[in-house]
């Protein structure tokens, strides 16, 4: 059956705009819960109320943002089946079950237990509450981890075997899956990604109070405890995203390849085009600002171990292909007559290259009756965006490398107690507020984007993964959600800034007036 | 550890397990989501109406979320197919699974009447398009559902979403929606101010009543207008899981399974038992209604889980393609790991919801709204 290339197109652009637009609370969620526990766990050992209410101010923002986060995450589970049939059936067997345990173990807690850190400061005592807010932070790690070992498998699918009797995945060692090298790199990248943004939400607005001169007491605490978590997160996240691109050179050259705009195999060690055009037409990288051996350092940890480039790799796809092919049409015979030997042995000789001959069927029904000029259009086909992965991937470690550089100089001035001396830098980082979350989404471009063509790599075309949906259907639910989410975005700014301009004073939190009898109840009323 | 059949009935059981967990945790917060401007009649009423699930609906949603999961995990073409081929159905509960957390967050945090009422009905909208299409779309399982696979197992779905309008769709869609009306309305009872509770508890009775009248017509529509669906030829319990490896006849008797496994009756019944049990307790004001409901909840869903076994979700264009217990599941190795992580997390889940429902008991009442700063 020939798919709808509408459909596929309508259906990646909806998975695209909703899962950049779930990530935009996620890392927010992610990060700041573990402040919030920080801020509360001062508060049990101190017994200072200011701490207090530091955790109630900024679990107003927090349960804005939680509230998105939930909604929107709702819609991945569900698209997975509404526009991802064929994939979700092909792969349940091995995506399914990271998914589901997600629930089990962390969606669970988090949710059951983030009410209780909202209504519950009255009915518990100072303990329960700081082990609910623990709890309700370990949770949304959590979640984390097993989406991310979902995602890691994905890119690296290791731990399964194709059936050809169910026709689909089906996993053979689920620890493989659990400790995939390249899910581990993942997650840790992406949650110190989330410390940041969190870190780099309170940092900005309490500098914002700091130069109204509002809330000083209050902001200069609240942007000590993120000054020190902003720079411990922001070292990991540049730290681990290099053991994340080491993970990656392992398993997706073409990926490093295309992030490195690295059109030919470079002799070992190979340098680091640190800036560039890249030109797609001619295969080449012009005005290339190359720093020598950086990049056989980061790619292979070794100095002798080459780089591939992408026309080699577009040559060993072509193999891969062919190979491909004598492993589908194995495949077709043991459907047929599951008891033929040699298609047994020719299917496990070459099942790793199965997938590499669905990449023609964007092409033709029947892989087989391929041509070598068809080979050749998909063996082109799996190379990505070079210019978008290029240019996201720098910017991405632009702005890594300077969060580095701001919660350093931040957490120094916090030592010295300087924090409200320096304007400009107050201003610095309020004005830095939204880079944090544009690092973040470029970093799903990288990570997703430059998985393409592939949607679990190797393994399954994106293009083969849609559901038999009409193209029309797929424009009624994304121009829904188009109008829909903008609607909610507009809502959920509007509250914020307007939470966060109100502040702990306006939401007379603190400084405490009178010790009213109702003062410690939640105060969102206010 | 488990051979393969037994696996698939173990995950048969536990997505009916999920499923109503899912309906009697999840559906009194729907219940009450419906109910909001019916049982409060003030801005008070209305906040005292909402406490009494604030704290808990976001984890009782998990449910649903787990049940999705696990149905991608465990059953992943019963996923794959329902949710891709209902595609406008399952998009409008997407939308009003959304609608619910921003509304439970987003109405109190503006003080403006016109403000809050817009999201009283966003939020009442909400429930109700979820137990409605819920209903409807269990409904259709009876009737089959148009698609079919190729060889490729990839499956084409020949339908529209008005056809998933069908009469006796429409009348299982009421049953789900009056019983989980009932449902709410006994949590509402439970827990609200007297003053609202005594409104709950007359609603209670009138839609528990109308709940019995809908579930009888339409196990009745059932039994002799809805023909059945059944295995032909030698039934393989831990073949493959291929559903095109099968003959499935239509036109045999959905009640087919309660003639062979008589006790089966015992679902039904609980059914009946529960609505009784409401109309006798609900009026005390206490657990006793809301535990009737939830008998209620879970012996609905039962005896529709029985009336289809082993289907899952049977097809009308092509009845070989019908998805069944015994070709429609995970591998046994998915199964089995599955199987052990929900024994291990299962009891600490009910342990920790234990605890914040005992954290958060008793009575809402309207004094207590009035003197405190409200939810989140």
């Amino acid at each position: 059956m020939i798919i709808d290339s509408d459909v596929v197109t309508l259906s990646r652009l909806q998975f695209a705009l909703t899962a950049l637009y779930h990530f935009l609370f996620v890392p927010l969620t992610l990060g700041i819960v573990w402040i919030l526990a920080i801020m509360e766990s001062v508060y049990v050992m101190t017994g200072r109320e200011v701490w207090k209410r530091m955790v109630q101010f900024w679990g107003v923002l927090f349960g804005i943002n939680f509230a998105m986060g939930v909604a929107t995450g709702v819609t991945m589970e569900f698209q997975f089946g509404m526009n991802w049939a064929y994939y979700a059936h092909y792969v349940g067997d091995v995506f399914g079950t990271p998914l589901a345990i997600e629930g089990l173990m962390a969606f669970f807690l988090e949710a059951t237990l983030v009410g209780l850190f909202f209504m519950g400061w009255n009915r518990m005592s100072r303990v329960s509450h700081l082990l609910t807010t623990w709890f309700l932070a370990l949770g949304t790690n959590l979640s984390a981890l097993w989406i991310l070992i979902a995602n890691g498998w994905m890119q690296n699918p290791v731990g399964s075997a194709f059936n050809a009797q169910t026709m689909r995945m089906e996993v053979t060692s689920f620890t493989e899956v659990m400790f995939n090298p390249v899910a581990q790199a993942k997650f840790v990248h992406t949650v110190s990604a989330g410390y940041v943004v969190g870190s780099m939400f309170v940092l900005s607005i309490s500098a914002w109070y700091l130069l109204r001169g509002r809330n000083t007491d209050f902001a200069k605490r609240s942007m000590t405890v993120a000054a020190s978590f902003g720079l411990a997160a922001a070292l990991s996240v540049v730290v681990l995203g290099d053991e994340s691109g080491y993970a990656v050179s392992e398993n997706q050259k073409m990926k490093m390849a295309a992030i490195e705009a690295m059109w030919e195999t470079e002799p070992a060690p190979a340098s680091f085009t640190l800036i560039g055009v890249p030109d797609v037409e001619n295969h080449t990288t012009h005005y290339a600002l190359r720093i020598p051996w950086v990049m056989g350092l980061i790619g292979t940890r070794s100095i002798d171990k080459p780089i591939p480039g992408i026309a080699n790799l577009v040559e060993d796809t072509k193999g891969r292909i062919n190979n491909g092919i004598l492993a589908y049409d194995a495949m077709l015979t043991l459907r047929q007559d599951k008891n033929n030997e040699q298609a047994k042995n020719v299917l496990a000789t070459h099942d790793k290259d199965m997938g590499y001959a669905l990449l023609l069927k964007r092409f033709m029904d029947d892989p087989r009756k391929a041509t070598p000029a068809d080979i050749q259009k998909a063996a082109d086909s799996t190379i990505p965006n070079v210019p978008v992965l290029f240019w996201s991937f720098r910017l991405m470690v632009a702005c890594g490398f300077y969060f580095i550089l701001l919660f350093g100089v931040m957490f120094w001035q916090a030592s010295k107690r300087q924090l409200d001396k320096r304007r400009w830098l107050l201003k610095l980082a309020l004005w830095s507020l939204p880079l944090p979350w544009l690092a973040a989404e470029l970093g799903w471009i990288v990570a997703e984007y430059g998985r393409q063509p592939w949607a679990i790599e190797g393994i399954l075309p994106t293009a083969l993964g849609v559901s038999s949906v009409t193209a029309g259907q797929v424009w009624t639910s994304l121009g829904g959600f188009v109008l829909f989410y903008s609607v909610l975005a507009i809502i959920d700014a509007v509250l914020m800034v307007k939470y966060a301009k109100k502040g702990p004073d306006g939401l007379g939190l603190w400084p405490p007036a009178d010790p009213a009898p109702n003062a410690t109840t939640a105060p969102a009323h206010a | 550890m488990f051979d393969y059949e037994t696996l698939r009935v173990i995950w048969w059981a536990l997505l009916g397990v999920l499923l109503i967990g899912f309906a009697i945790m999840d559906g009194f917060d729907f219940g009450i989501a419906a109910l909001l401007r019916v049982l409060g009649k003030t801005e008070d009423e209305r906040l005292v109406m909402l406490e009494t699930i604030e704290p808990t609906w976001e984890g009782n949603q998990v449910w649903f979320v787990l049940g999705g999961g696990a149905a991608f995990a465990a059953w992943p073409q019963l996923y794959a197919v329902s949710f891709s081929g209902m595609y406008l159905a399952i998009f409008l509960v997407l939308v009003a699974l959304i609608l619910r957390p921003v509304g439970f967050n987003f109405r109190g945090k503006v003080h403006d009447e016109r403000w809050r009422t817009v999201w009283d009905y966003v939020l009442t909208a909400s429930g109700v398009v979820v137990m409605l299409i819920s209903g409807v779309a269990f409904g259709n399982l009876f009737l089959g559902a148009p698609f079919q696979f190729d060889d490729d197992l990839r499956m084409s779905w020949h339908g529209s979403f008005f056809e998933l309008l069908h009469p006796f769709a429409l009348v299982a869609g009421l049953v789900s929606l009056t019983m989980l009306l009932a449902h709410g309305a006994c949590w509402a009872a439970y827990k609200a101010d007297h003053i609202i509770a005594d409104r709950a508890v007359r609603v209670a009775r009138w839609t528990t009543l109308a709940y019995v009248v809908l579930y009888v017509v339409a196990g009745i529509w059932l039994a002799y207008g809805v023909p059945g669906y059944a295995i032909v030829g030698p039934v393989v319990t831990d073949g493959v899981s291929n559903p095109l490896f099968k003959q499935v006849a239509h036109g045999s008797s959905w009640f087919a399974s309660y003639m062979e496994h008589p006790y089966f009756w015992l679902a039904p019944v609980l059914g009946f038992a529960g609505a009784i049990g409401v109309q006798l307790t609900v009026g005390k004001k206490g657990l006793g209604g809301f535990v009737c409901s939830s008998l209620m909840v879970a012996g609905t869903i039962l005896s529709a889980g029985f009336a289809l076994f082993p289907f899952l979700l049977p097809s009308r264009l092509d009845p070989r393609s019908s998805l069944t217990v015994w070709d429609a599941s995970s591998s046994q190795g998915t199964l089995g790991l599955m199987l052990a992580m929900t024994i291990i997390f299962m009891p600490i889940i009910i342990i920790y919801t234990g605890w914040v429902y005992r954290v958060m008991r008793g009575r809402v009442t309207l004094d207590h709204v009035r003197h405190s700063g409200h939810g989140y």
